[in-house]
C-alpha cells in the first residue's frame, strides 16, 4: 500500500493524481494501440488455434474409432451370423437325416398301404349276381288270368310257396353281401389312422423344414445387410450388443452374490486351516485370500469346462482334438467334483466351530441347560444339511458364470467403443468450445482496450471523416477514397 | 508356446502368498487387572463377566492375562491366569474353558482383600507381559477403584513407559469420600489419565457400564 502512495503524484490527493496518470497514459496506449492489438491477438490465437486442432485431432479420431468399431460390430455380426446359419443348416441336416433318411420306407409303406384300401374298395363295389332266367317264366305264369281252376290255383300256389321261400334266400344272401362289405370297410379304419398319422409326420417334418428355411433366409438377409455394411444393421447389432451386456452383466453380478455367499461359508473354516491370524496384505487375512483362491480355482475349472463342453469359445482351443478335448471334460469336471466335496466338508466344519462356539458362550454365561435341552432336536441338523447342499452346488452353480462372461467380455467391447466414441466426441466439443470462448475473449479485450482509448479515436475519426469529405467535394477528383477502416487497422466502436 | 505358461499364475500365487506376507502383527493382547484390596474384592462377580465377554470376542493368536492387584504387584506371581490362542478354533474353545476355570477358582479361593493397592506395579508388570507378546494392539485394563495405596517402603513415584499401550479403567467405583466431595473422584481419574499418557499411552478411557462392554474394543480393526 505504502509503494502504491509513493506512485501518486500528489499523495494527499491520489483521485486527482489517478486522472493525471490516465491522462498521461492515453496518448502512449494510443500509440502503442497496434502492437497491442496485434499482441492480444497473438496471446489468445496462442491459445484458441492449440484447441482447435485439439478438437479437430480428437473428432478425427473419434471418428476413425468409429470406424473401427463398426468394422468390429460387423465382423462379430457377421460371425454370429454365419455361426447361426451353420447351426440351421446343421439342424436341417439332421432332420433330413432322421427324417427324411427312411423317406422311401415311409413311401413305399403308403404305396402299399394305398393299394390295399383300394382293392378293399373294389371288393366293396362288387355287385351281386343278376336275378336268374327262370324269374321272366315266373313272370310269364303270373300273367295267368285267376279261374275256378284248381288245378291251376294249386300251380300257382306251389309257385307262390317257391317264389317266397327264394326270396327269403335272396333276401339273405343280399344281406350276408353287405354284411361282408361293411366288414371290409371296419377293416379299413387301421389303414386309414396309419395313412393319416404318416402324413401328419411328413406334414410335421415339412413344417420343420420351412420353419428352418425361413430362419435361414432371414440370417442369410441379415448377412446381406452386413455385407453392405449398411447403418441399419449396425445400429441394431449395436443395440442388440448392449442388451446383451445388460443381461450378462446382470447375471455376473448374481453369479457375484453366489459367490460371495460361497466366500462366507467356507472363509471361517479356512481360517482353521490356515491360521486366523495370519494376514497376508494390510488387513487381508489369510483365510480370506485362501477361501478366494478355492472360489476363483472353480470358477476357473469351470470355465474350462464349459469351453470343453464347447458352449463358449472364450479359449483357443481350436487346435486340439476330440480325444484331448474329452479328458479336458473330465478333468475339469472332476476337479470342481473335488472342489464341491471340499466344500461339503467345509460346510460341515464350519458347523461344528459355530456349535463349539454357541457351546462355549453358554457355558461362559452358564447355561448349559439351556445347551442339554436343545441338544436333541433334529431340526438343529437343518442348517448343516442346508450349508452342506449349499457347499456342494454353488461350485457347479458357479461353473456357468462362463457362458455370461463370454457375452459380457464380447459385447463390453462394442459398448466400451461406443462409450469411448461419445467421450472423444465430448472431449472434442469441449475443446473447440473452449478454442472459440479464448478467441471471443481475445476480441473483447481489444474493445476493452479500445474503450479506454476512447478519446483519443473519437478524434481520430472525426480527423478521418473530414479528410474524407474533402477527396469527396464537388471541387475534387470525384474519387470515392480507397480507405478502409480496416484496413487502416482503425476499430469501430 | 502357450502349453508352457501354466506355471505363471501357479508362481504369482505362490510369490503372493510367500513374499507379500503382512509383518505387522494384527494380534490383540489384553492383561486385566483385578483389584482384591479392601472392600473391592466384592466386585469380583463383575470381574469376571468381564473375563467372560474377553473369552468370547478374543481370536484365534490373541492374548490375555489376569492378574491381582495387591499390596505389591510387580510380580509374575499374582498372574493368575494366562494364555495365547491357538490356530485351532476347538483348541482354542478348550483354551478358553480352562482360562475361565482358573479365573472361577481365583474368585472362589480369594477369602480377604490385601491391606495396600499398588496400581502402578501391576501396570508395569502388566506393560512387561503385553511388549513380550509382541501383539498388535495391547490394552490394560484396570478393574478398580484407582485409589491407590502403598506401604512405606514401596516406591512406584517415578516415570513409567506405556508406550503402544492403551489404559481402560472399568469399574471405577466411589469411594465414601467421594460422594462427601466428587472433586476428588475427578481429581483421581484426572491424575491417572495424566499419568497414563505422559507414561506414553496410546488412549485412556474410563468405562463404568459394564452392560456395554464393547465399548472396550469399539473400533479394533
Amino acid at each position: 500500500m505504502d509503494s502504491l502512495h509513493t506512485l501518486l503524484i500528489w499523495p494527499e490527493n491520489p483521485l486527482l493524481s489517478l486522472l493525471v496518470v490516465i491522462f498521461a497514459a492515453i496518448p502512449i496506449l494510443y500509440g502503442a494501440r497496434q502492437a497491442m492489438h496485434s499482441l492480444l491477438q497473438a496471446l489468445f490465437r496462442g491459445i484458441s488455434n492449440p484447441l482447435r486442432l485439439l478438437s479437430h485431432w480428437l473428432f478425427k479420431t473419434a471418428d476413425t474409432l468409429q470406424e473401427r468399431n463398426k468394422i468390429v460390430l460387423l465382423s462379430r455380426g457377421r460371425e454370429e451370423v454365419s455361426h447361426g446359419i451353420a447351426k440351421e443348416f446343421e439342424r436341417v441336416t439332421n432332420l433330413v437325416q432322421r427324417d427324411l433318411h427312411g423317406y422311401p420306407a415311409l413311401q413305399r409303406k403308403l404305396t402299399d398301404e394305398i393299394t390295399r384300401i383300394e382293392e378293399e374298395f373294389q371288393k366293396c363295389g362288387e355287385v351281386p349276381p343278376p336275378p336268374p332266367e327262370w324269374t321272366k317264366a315266373v313272370a310269364a305264369i303270373a300273367k295267368i288270368k285267376p279261374s275256378s281252376d284248381g288245378l291251376v290255383e294249386r300251380i300257382l300256389d306251389d309257385i307262390s310257396t317257391s317264389i317266397d321261400e327264394i326270396y327269403e334266400k335272396v333276401v339273405a344272401e343280399y344281406r350276408e353281401s353287405y354284411k361282408k362289405r361293411h366288414d371290409i370297410l371296419k377293416g379299413f379304419m387301421p389303414f386309414w389312422r396309419s395313412v393319416d398319422q404318416t402324413l401328419k409326420r411328413v406334414d410335421k417334418n415339412l413344417t420343420g423344414m420351412q420353419e428352418s428355411a425361413a430362419k435361414i433366409d432371414e440370417q442369410v438377409e441379415k448377412y446381406k445387410q452386413i455385407h453392405a455394411k449398411s447403418d441399419q444393421v449396425e445400429h441394431s447389432l449395436a443395440s442388440s450388443s448392449t442388451i446383451l451386456f445388460v443381461i450378462s452383466l446382470l447375471a455376473i453380478t448374481i453369479a457375484a452374490g453366489g459367490a460371495f455367499v460361497n466366500f462366507w461359508l467356507i472363509e471361517r473354516p479356512m481360517a482353521a486351516m490356515v491360521g486366523g491370524s495370519e494376514y497376508i496384505v494390510g488387513d487381508i487375512q489369510a483365510s480370506y485370500l485362501a477361501a478366494m483362491v478355492i472360489i476363483f480355482f472353480e470358477t476357473l475349472m469351470g470355465l474350462f469346462l464349459m469351453e470343453s463342453l464347447g458352449y463358449t469359445h472364450l479359449f483357443p482351443l481350436n487346435g486340439i482334438n476330440n480325444r484331448m478335448r474329452r479328458w479336458l471334460v473330465w478333468i475339469s469336471f472332476g476337479i470342481l467334483l473335488i472342489l464341491a466335496g471340499v466344500e461339503v466338508a467345509l460346510a460341515v466344519m464350519r458347523d461344528m466351530i459355530i456349535s463349539a462356539d454357541i457351546a462355549l458362550k453358554q457355558e461362559l454365561a452358564g447355561g448349559s441347560a439351556v445347551k442339554a435341552a436343545v441338544a436333541s432336536t433334529w431340526a438343529l441338523d437343518i442348517p448343516k444339511a442346508a450349508q452342506m447342499i449349499l457347499g456342494f452346488t454353488l461350485p457347479f452353480a458357479l461353473a456357468f458364470v462362463a457362458i455370461p462372461l463370454e457375452y459380457l467380455i464380447h459385447s463390453g467391447r462394442t459398448v466400451f467403443g461406443v462409450l469411448l466414441v461419445l467421450g472423444i466426441r465430448g472431449l472434442g466439443f469441449a475443446t473447440r468450445f473452449l478454442s472459440s470462448m479464448t478467441r471471443q475473449i481475445g476480441k473483447g479485450m481489444e474493445h476493452l482496450y479500445d474503450a479506454v482509448i476512447f478519446l483519443p479515436l473519437i478524434i481520430e475519426h472525426a480527423v478521418l471523416n473530414r479528410g474524407s469529405r474533402q477527396t469527396t467535394s464537388p471541387g475534387g477528383s470525384g474519387k470515392i477514397s480507397s480507405f478502409s477502416k480496416h484496413s487502416a487497422g482503425e476499430h469501430v466502436l | 508356446m502357450t502349453r508352457h505358461l501354466w506355471f505363471i499364475p501357479v508362481l504369482a500365487l505362490g510369490l503372493l502368498a510367500t513374499s507379500c506376507a503382512d509383518s505387522r502383527s494384527h494380534a490383540q493382547a489384553v492383561y486385566l487387572l483385578v483389584d482384591t484390596s479392601g472392600t473391592y474384592s466384592q466386585e469380583l462377580d463383575k470381574a469376571q463377566r468381564v473375563v467372560s465377554y474377553l473369552l468370547g470376542t478374543l481370536k484365534a493368536g490373541d492374548s490375555l492375562a489376569v492378574a491381582r492387584v495387591k499390596s505389591r504387584s510387580f510380580s509374575e506371581k499374582d498372574i493368575v491366569a494366562k494364555m495365547t490362542l491357538g490356530k485351532d478354533p476347538m483348541q482354542a474353545n478348550n483354551q478358553k474353558r480352562e482360562f475361565a476355570d482358573k479365573v472361577g477358582t481365583f474368585k472362589a479361593d480369594l477369602k480377604k482383600g490385601s491391606a495396600y493397592t499398588d496400581i502402578t506395579g501391576g501396570i508395569i508388570q502388566a506393560s512387561e507381559f503385553l511388549n513380550e507378546t509382541g501383539a498388535g494392539q495391547k490394552t490394560i485394563l484396570i478393574f478398580s477403584d484407582m485409589q491407590e495405596e502403598l506401604d512405606y517402603k514401596t516406591v512406584r513415584d517415578f516415570p513409567i513407559n506405556l508406550q503402544g499401550i492403551r489404559i481402560i479403567a472399568l469399574n471405577v467405583t466411589k469411594l465414601t469420600t467421594d460422594n462427601v466431595d466428587p472433586r476428588r473422584y475427578m481429581g483421581r481419574l484426572e491424575w491417572w489419565e495424566k499419568r497414563a499418557r505422559n507414561a506414553g499411552a496410546t488412549d485412556w478411557k474410563v468405562v463404568n457400564d459394564l452392560e456395554h462392554l464393547e465399548r472396550i474394543f469399539k473400533g479394533r480393526g
